[in-house]
């Protein structure tokens, strides 16, 4: 870690002034100060901004501070029972301790975990754009299959953004002028490109001060299906974000998000499509999931992320439409 | 007073006879609350006054020669002292009781992530920023990172009894399958850490290390000065899983530093510097053969394999130990080979040999039940063999048969039915199970006991890597003297005390234990002799003697101190016996048919080890080894970089050991009673190992159970569990 400035910021323009690198919990960037793959010269502490820590109703949704820890944001009465899959994805991810300390904004902006990305004997085209990328016939089983570019192969490891994608959240931003705009949290991310260093639109300046949750989708069934390596703490191989509205058999609307497959949460209206106003069936899932794999995996090592994906989105749409056994399941239902 | 007792015959169970029963029972450990209050010293909890802060600085080339460090790259940066560049340091850490200094590169790199330098500065934090802006040049060599690519492979001869060929081409069912295993950290804990104060000639070390008689010489030899130069303090570890069995790198750096700048230097490894640097266990592939007859009469036994390690280093993981004695056969052979690789060297992590060794053995042997249509814990109660099967020696005691009944019968193993059969959900369940062994060791081992009235103390250099050695040795010498274990007090990790086997080869508990239990008996003919009876005649309890119709208190009979040093090694007990812990782990396991997660559901291991000396620590271990067993069959997978061999999983986010969530509410520990005369006067065997030995075998064979399908490259991951159920019959 290199000698910074610390500024602590008491107002949001405040800290938009200050040019230099936000920092809420820390969860990530400290780790990443810590072997230099990021410097920054000033840290702006956001933590003692008023008003940015509030969960509130917002119309028939919910305006989620960007500061709202990740604990407080999964464990809150109205998330559980109108958006459970927020819940149970944010629980999904990390440990309890980081969840205390992680917030709403950190977590959407956190940086992938491609191992080559923290390995500064490596070079990276996300840490420094055109230095190359160690990743491509380096080792791979964590990297993306979906949006990638041949620069950089690194998937979004949020789990918290991909139930948001799910969701269909906007993210509020404030310029460095004040003036907020909302955008839909799929326009946060950029695909990689030959910028990779760039995660995010967001602009010098910019600051994320909520998320907005739509209304609930009532009536709605909802899983977070994340598989990895371990039971818990670890980061996902791919995740199935899945908010399902049904008549009798039929699926109205299919609400689905894909993590630790793409450098953001990944969605693909087609498959959707392929859902809605089809009665649930096994033959239906398993044309749907071959449709959503369609593309190869850009990496050998994730191959298994393609046959991965797909059987988890059939279980998880077996689940949710009760093809399946449920025993040892686990659904939501959001109320009414 | 320093006479060595060499064990040549058996010995009278005298921890069964003193009657202060303190041996044994479930005492808590005396060190306990220190460690959870945080008033346990471990090494970089040390404050000490002037200390400089240094970090290692790795290479980031496969092989070569370094030609240049520009020490202008890190001028600016404050607080920063030197750069130590010294033909004493070392390459990596000493390989276990080698005694002597490992290799010492000067600028040659064997591997990425080698120490090539340590900057010392002022601060922690500019130390490391300095370290990791540090400009080396380098000459690189071409080099070979894997070992399937590597032109230099080392085939030993084959280990072998009987004519394995012959019984193999005779045999009417066969199982020949090959098995990989990956690379695996240690994964302590307490990053490696040292702090080294040079002064007037000789060096204070302070170092997380387990075997401080060897590390003494190790540092010697290292800087080129005598043994009595060098004082080494390890009075808490924070987990060593053979890690810290040798020197490392970090404490030869801070030795050379604060000789060089004449102020104790502090080195603590960074996580990401011990995966780099410390030894791993070597990745393995396996080639398991087992022939036997229609009825399952074992006749032909072969388990050859392939490991990996980095030129000039001795070790080899000793894959095939237990397959060597587990079972008979007319014929067996054993063939081992060695890759030498440009890659971060291995050396011994918890049950070298047995940990990944037995995951392939004891799935082939299940494999072998499978064919034969008859139960694996019947396959194996038939195959045990009458003696050793590669030497002849006699076992001196071995608890396999009744572990393998009694662990059926505690499980419930008559329930199992057929292989993938049962399903909840979408999830299939199944049972599996697995022998386990680990042989057991007496290792030299000197340990003093002094008495004051109804207060002792035992002092050894003996460690206390978190398995309960304080409470053991205070238990044993309690028991000894008839005292209450809160009257003794145990003093370790520092080489001034007499030299212990240290811990590791599971063989701690056994060497300093029966050192403590020699002295304490010199003490016991001294207080017969003072109270004017025989020993045997002697009975101390309470804090009290009796004997020869006399009655006195401890304190009026030992007024003044009373000291006694003992030192044991191993005799001719080893060389008629063959002595090892066994026992048979059983686990359940649910799998899920999409996604292919394993999530173990419940296990139990039986175990008979010897005399237990404390059931609740040996419980510890013994849950410790089965949990590691899980993460050697589902989790643990270090993975290097193909093309300069770089440790790609560098923290234990991306290394993944068990987590609380991956081990089952349901584990259950099992002891069987048993006293082994043979191995040591104590009557105990090697604990913390045998936990690990055997549990992954039983958690793969439950998969197998599960879904009916196999998998031979571990652990299994979800995509490999998916991969065998896609796979066609």
């Amino acid at each position: 870690m290199r000698p910074f400035d610390y500024f602590r910021a008491t107002a949001t323009g405040d800290a938009a002034m200050a040019s230099g690198q936000i920092i809420a919990g820390g969860t990530n960037l400290l780790d990443l100060m810590k072997i230099q793959v990021v410097n920054p010269e000033t840290l702006v502490d956001i933590t003692r901004i008023e008003g940015l820590s509030e969960i509130v109703c917002h119309g028939d949704g919910l305006r989620i501070g960007a500061l709202v820890t990740n604990t407080a944001l999964a464990h809150d009465t109205r998330v559980r029972a109108g958006w459970p899959l927020l819940s149970r994805a944010i629980l999904a991810g990390a440990s309890a301790q980081i969840r205390n300390k992680a917030t709403t904004g950190g977590n959407l902006l956190q940086r992938t975990r491609c191992p080559y990305f923290y390995d500064t004997s490596q070079p990276c085209n996300k840490r420094t754009p055109g230095e190359g990328c160690a990743a491509q016939g380096g080792s791979g089983r964590m990297l993306a299959i979906f949006g990638t570019s041949e620069h950089c192969l690194a998937a979004h490891p949020s789990d918290m953004a991909v139930a948001l994608t799910a969701l269909q959240a906007e993210v509020e931003i404030r310029a460095r002028k004040g003036d907020l705009r909302r955008i839909p949290i799929q326009q946060l991310y950029r695909e990689p490109g030959d910028r990779p260093d760039r995660d995010t639109v967001l602009e010098a300046g910019d600051i994320i001060t909520a998320v907005i949750l739509p209304a609930p989708l009532i009536g709605s069934r909802q899983v977070y299906r994340k598989v990895r390596d371990r039971a818990s703490y670890a980061f996902g191989l791919v995740s199935v974000a899945a908010a399902i509205e049904m008549e009798g058999d039929t699926i109205m609307r299919a609400h689905l998000s894909y993590g630790s497959v793409a450098p953001h949460p990944w969605t693909d209206d087609a498959v959707a499509e392929m859902l809605e106003g089809q009665a649930a069936s096994d033959a239906l899932f398993a044309n749907v999931a071959d449709a959503l794999i369609s593309e190869g995996a850009p990496h050998p090592d994730t191959e298994y992320k393609r046959t991965l994906l797909r059987r988890t989105f059939i279980a998880t749409l077996r689940q949710l439409t009760v093809l399946a056994d449920r025993s040892g399941t686990d659904i939501a239902r959001t109320q009414a | 007073m320093t006479d060595t007792f060499t064990m040549d015959s058996p010995q009278p169970r005298l921890l069964d006879q003193t009657g202060q029963g303190v041996v044994g029972t479930p005492m808590n450990r005396p060190d306990g609350p220190h460690k959870v209050s945080g008033r346990a010293s471990y090494t970089a909890d040390t404050v000490m006054d002037n200390v400089l802060h240094g970090v290692l600085v790795r290479a980031t080339i496969a092989r070569g020669k370094i030609t240049g460090i520009d020490r202008d790259s890190i001028r600016s940066i404050q607080g920063v002292i030197d750069v130590i560049t010294d033909q004493r340091m070392i390459r990596n850490p000493a390989q276990g009781m080698a005694g002597e200094a490992p290799v010492q590169p000067g600028d040659a790199v064997y591997y990425h992530g080698q120490p090539i330098a340590l900057v010392v500065a002022e601060t922690f934090e500019g130390a490391r920023d300095a370290a990791q802006r540090l400009n080396i040049r380098y000459e690189t060599e071409k080099a070979y990172v894997t070992p399937e690519g590597t032109p230099d492979r080392e085939v030993a001869d084959p280990e072998t009894a009987g004519d394995f060929d012959a019984a193999w081409k005779a045999a009417e069912v066969r199982v020949d399958q090959k098995y990989t295993t990956p690379s695996h950290a240690a994964a302590a804990m307490e990053p490696h850490a040292a702090i080294a104060d040079w002064k007037d000639g000789s060096v204070t070390l302070r170092s997380s290390l387990q075997m401080i008689r060897f590390n003494k010489k190790e540092l010697a030899d290292t800087l080129g000065i005598e043994p009595a130069q060098v004082r080494i303090l390890a009075p808490f570890v924070g987990g060593g899983f053979g890690s810290k069995l040798g020197l490392g790198p970090e404490a030869a750096a801070a030795a050379i530093a604060s000789q060089k700048l004449g102020r104790p230097v502090r080195v603590v490894m960074t996580r990401q510097t011990v995966f780099d640097c410390v030894l791993r266990r070597s990745e393995t592939a396996q080639r398991v053969r087992i022939g036997a007859t229609q009825d399952g009469r074992i006749t032909a036994i072969s388990h050859d394999d392939t490991v990996s390690n980095l030129d000039g280093e001795g070790f080899s993981e000793p894959v095939s130990q237990a397959s060597q004695f587990l079972y008979g056969a007319d014929g067996l052979s054993f063939t081992q080979t060695v890759a030498r690789i440009a890659a971060t060297p291995a050396g011994s992590v918890r049950a070298p040999g047995e940990a990944v060794g037995m995951l392939g053995f004891e799935s082939a042997m299940d494999e072998l039940a499978d064919s034969l249509g008859i139960d694996p814990v019947e396959l194996r109660l038939r195959n045990l063999p009458d003696t050793h099967p590669m030497d002849g020696r006699e076992f001196s005691v071995r608890g396999l048969a009744d572990c393998l009944r009694e662990g059926a019968e505690q499980f419930g193993w008559a329930q199992r039915g057929t292989a993938g059969t049962r399903r909840e959900g979408d999830w299939l369940i199944g049972m599996g199970m697995a022998s386990a062994a680990r042989s057991s060791m007496l290792v030299k081992s000197a340990a003093r006991v002094r008495l004051t009235g109804d207060r002792a103390v035992v002092e050894t250099d003996m460690t206390d890597i978190g398995t309960g050695t304080y409470a053991i040795l205070a238990q044993i010498a309690a028991e000894m003297l008839g005292l209450s274990p809160d009257n003794v007090e145990v003093r370790l990790g520092n080489s001034d005390l007499p030299g212990a086997s240290g811990s590791g080869g599971s063989f701690g508990a056994n060497s300093a234990g029966s050192a403590t239990f020699l002295a304490a008996r010199k003490i016991r003919a001294r207080l017969a002799e003072q109270l004017g009876c025989s020993e045997d005649d002697l009975t101390l309890q309470g804090g009290r003697a009796r004997g020869g119709n006399r009655e006195m208190a401890l304190t009026d009979l030992a007024r003044d101190e009373m000291q006694a040093e003992a030192t044991i090694e191993s005799g001719m007990t080893a060389k008629s016996h063959f002595s090892s812990g066994f026992g048979a782990h059983f686990a359940e396991v649910a799998v899920n048919e999409w996604t292919g997660e394993v999530r173990v559901r419940r296990m139990l291991g039986v175990m008979s080890m010897g005399r237990i000396l404390n059931e609740k620590t040996a419980r510890s271990q013994a849950l410790g080894g089965m949990i590691w067993g899980i993460g050697a069959a589902l989790t643990e997978d270090m993975q290097s970089d193909r093309r300069d061999g770089h440790v790609v999983t560098r923290d234990l986010a991306n290394y993944h050991v068990p987590s609380h969530a991956d081990v089952p509410g349901d584990m259950q520990v099992l002891f069987l009673e048993e006293r082994d005369d043979w191995a040591n006067p104590i009557q105990t065997k090697g604990i913390g190992e045998l936990g690990i030995s055997g549990a992954g075998a039983a958690v793969l064979n439950a998969i197998a159970h599960a879904t009916g399908k196999r998998i031979y490259d571990f652990p299994a991951l979800p995509d490999r569990v998916i991969a065998a159920m896609e796979a066609a019959l």
